[in-house]
């Protein structure tokens, strides 16, 4: 008997806050920006995005030093980054500082592809790949939408590449001389433990 | 009450010494009034919904989209009118006419104001309540007709609904009539005249005693608004039509102006039980303060204005509450409300005999 009239009150209080919840909403201010008519940018609407809004996503090419982390996130495997490796001594550092290990001759984007899930802008350990506010950007051909963010010139792309390989063929040809070198140097001095056994032995 | 009050009818008559024009007049002004009053409602369940959502609603017919129940309207008429092969069509096309039917019938009996009631006779609210409960026969039928496994779910559905909500209502109102000894709407609201501590949500008019029945009178009234939520299909009794689970319910199947006519069905009861309420509890065309603001006239006000707050709350609710399975709708009803409105019923006769 006491929980039913219990269950009875509590029917009716909790209709009751619920109502209070509505009415309270009811009074609150309307979030609805009016899109074509007013652009959630401006002043009047508040002057920005709603918090999880998805947009157009920009790299910051001075930024990013081409770890591959976004592209690997990417559910759709719309982001492509390819790299080639730095001379020591001849790239910049990054904007924040850090040393660049890596140029980035190509990075894109198909927005066509992209779903805008966001799962790229986390994994960025320097924070270049960001989305932006800009939403409207719809285009009339499918090429359109491929986006390529990367800022190297094809000169620049030809020589870095040369210089890398020179780089590396110098490298290979004071590696395999130092090679050499040790492996005179092994075989100059590899007799001597022999004798010593033969020593040993005797 | 039985001096001679000189009514909208008699007034016609007078001026036109026709007896046909103040008929035609009488009939027409409710269906008039109930064409623009479910213009408004419709608009204000859009309105209302979207603020209660911080949205904004419909914005772009008309400023602030306050013509978009025409555009409604319109839309409706000119769509396409189906009747399934398969459906039984004498009965297909009869029910939505006979829900209006008994939805508008209702509207008879509402007195509108103290000199105006379309009819009034002297069994007003059983009539207005035996209307009620034909607006569901012209549900089954649709939901049967259809031929269509959800429709005739949400047939049964209303079949359960209905043997449960009308016991504890039919109750609260033979309470209500015990209480002003007559079944005539205007007697009624007549009794509660005055200020509004008159009304019989304070325990009608009387000495000081009343105050022991102010609970129960109370209880009555939320016994009949919860069952006058079950009576017009709404939240969280909207069992038989429950779009989740089946579609539309016994609506499934209907298209263009049949169904507007459940639209507007569904509306208009909306009314007629918020009228009820209103008369019953809260002094019908009475003005709350005394002599302030009363007269036939404003009686109209007082009342429309009364009649739109219940209104307001089933639309409130209906935002509030989420649908109810037909089991705990057949708990509330059966477990909870009768029990509580036989109680209230003995109360309210015990007090009448020792008063
Ligand atoms: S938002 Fe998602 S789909 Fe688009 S590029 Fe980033 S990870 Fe890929
Ligand atoms: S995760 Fe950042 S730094 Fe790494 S490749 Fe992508 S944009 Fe460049």
């Amino acid at each position: 008997m006491k929980k039913y009239i219990n269950n009875i009150w509590l029917g009716i209080y909790t209709v009751l806050v619920g109502m209070k919840i509505t009415i309270i909403h009811l009074f609150a201010k309307n979030v609805t920006v009016q899109y074509p008519n007013k652009h959630p940018l401006e002043k009047a609407s508040g002057d920005k995005m709603p918090m999880n809004a998805r947009n157009r996503i920009f790299v910051d090419m001075d930024l990013c030093n081409g770890c591959n982390g976004c592209a690997r996130a990417c559910p759709v495997n719309c982001i492509t980054v390819q790299t080639l490796k730095v001379v020591p001594g001849d790239a910049p550092p990054l904007k924040n500082g850090e040393k660049r290990g890596l140029w980035v001759p190509s990075y894109t984007l198909d927005f066509a592809k992209c779903c805008f899930c966001g799962l790229c802008i986390d994994p960025c350990p320097t924070e270049a790949i960001k989305m932006t506010t800009e939403f409207e950007y719809s285009a009339y051909d499918r090429k359109d939408l491929f986006y390529k963010f990367s800022t190297m010139t094809d000169e620049e792309i030809q020589q870095k590449k040369e210089l890398l390989a020179n780089f590396q063929a110098e490298k290979a040809k004071k590696e395999a001389e130092a090679k050499k070198a040790a492996d005179a140097a092994k075989a100059a001095e590899a007799p001597k433990p022999e004798t010593g056994e033969l020593k040993i032995d005797n | 009450m039985e001096q001679q009050i000189l009514t909208l009818y008699d007034w016609i008559v007078k001026l036109s010494s026709s007896n046909l024009i103040a008929l035609i007049v009488v009939i027409t002004l409710p269906l008039v009034f109930l064409m623009v009053y479910a213009l408004v409602a419709i608009l204000g369940e859009l309105k209302i919904s979207a603020f209660i959502q911080e949205r904004l609603g419909p914005m772009r017919t008309g400023p602030w989209g306050i013509i978009q129940p025409v555009a409604e309207v319109v839309k409706l008429l000119q769509k396409e009118d189906i009747t399934p092969d398969a459906a039984n069509k004498p009965l297909f096309n009869m029910a939505p006419f006979l829900m209006f039917t008994a939805a508008y019938a209702g509207f008879a009996v509402i007195p509108f104001s103290s000199h105006f009631v379309p009819a009034g006779i002297n069994l007003g609210l059983f009539y207005i309540f035996a209307m009620g409960s034909l607006a569901v026969i012209g549900l089954v039928m649709g939901g049967w007709a259809s031929n269509n496994k959800y429709s005739l779910l949400g047939a049964l559905r209303s079949v359960a609904q209905i043997i449960s909500y009308e016991i504890p209502a039919a109750i609260v109102i033979l309470t209500i009539v015990v209480l002003a000894s007559s079944m005539n709407l205007q007697v009624i609201n007549a009794n509660q005249g005055g200020w509004f501590w008159n009304w019989y949500l304070f325990g009608g008019p009387g000495t000081a005693w009343k105050l022991i029945i102010i609970p129960v009178t109370f209880s009555m009234f939320l016994l009949y608004l919860v069952a006058s939520l079950a009576e017009t299909n709404r939240t969280p009794f909207d069992i038989p039509e429950g779009e989740s689970e089946l579609v539309a319910g016994y609506h499934t199947e209907y298209s263009g102006m049949k169904f507007a006519m459940f639209f507007f069905a569904e509306y208009a009861n909306m009314f007629v039980v918020a009228a009820l309420i209103s008369i019953l509890f809260f002094g019908g065309w009475n003005s709350p303060f005394g002599d302030f603001m009363n007269g036939p006239i404003w009686g109209v006000f007082w009342f429309i204005s009364k009649s739109f707050v219940f209104v307001f709350v089933q639309i409130w609710l209906r935002w509030t509450l989420p649908r109810l399975r037909v089991d705990q709708l057949m708990g509330v009803t059966w477990k909870v409300m009768t029990p509580i409105a036989f109680i209230c019923f003995f109360a309210i006769g015990l007090w009448l005999m020792f008063n």
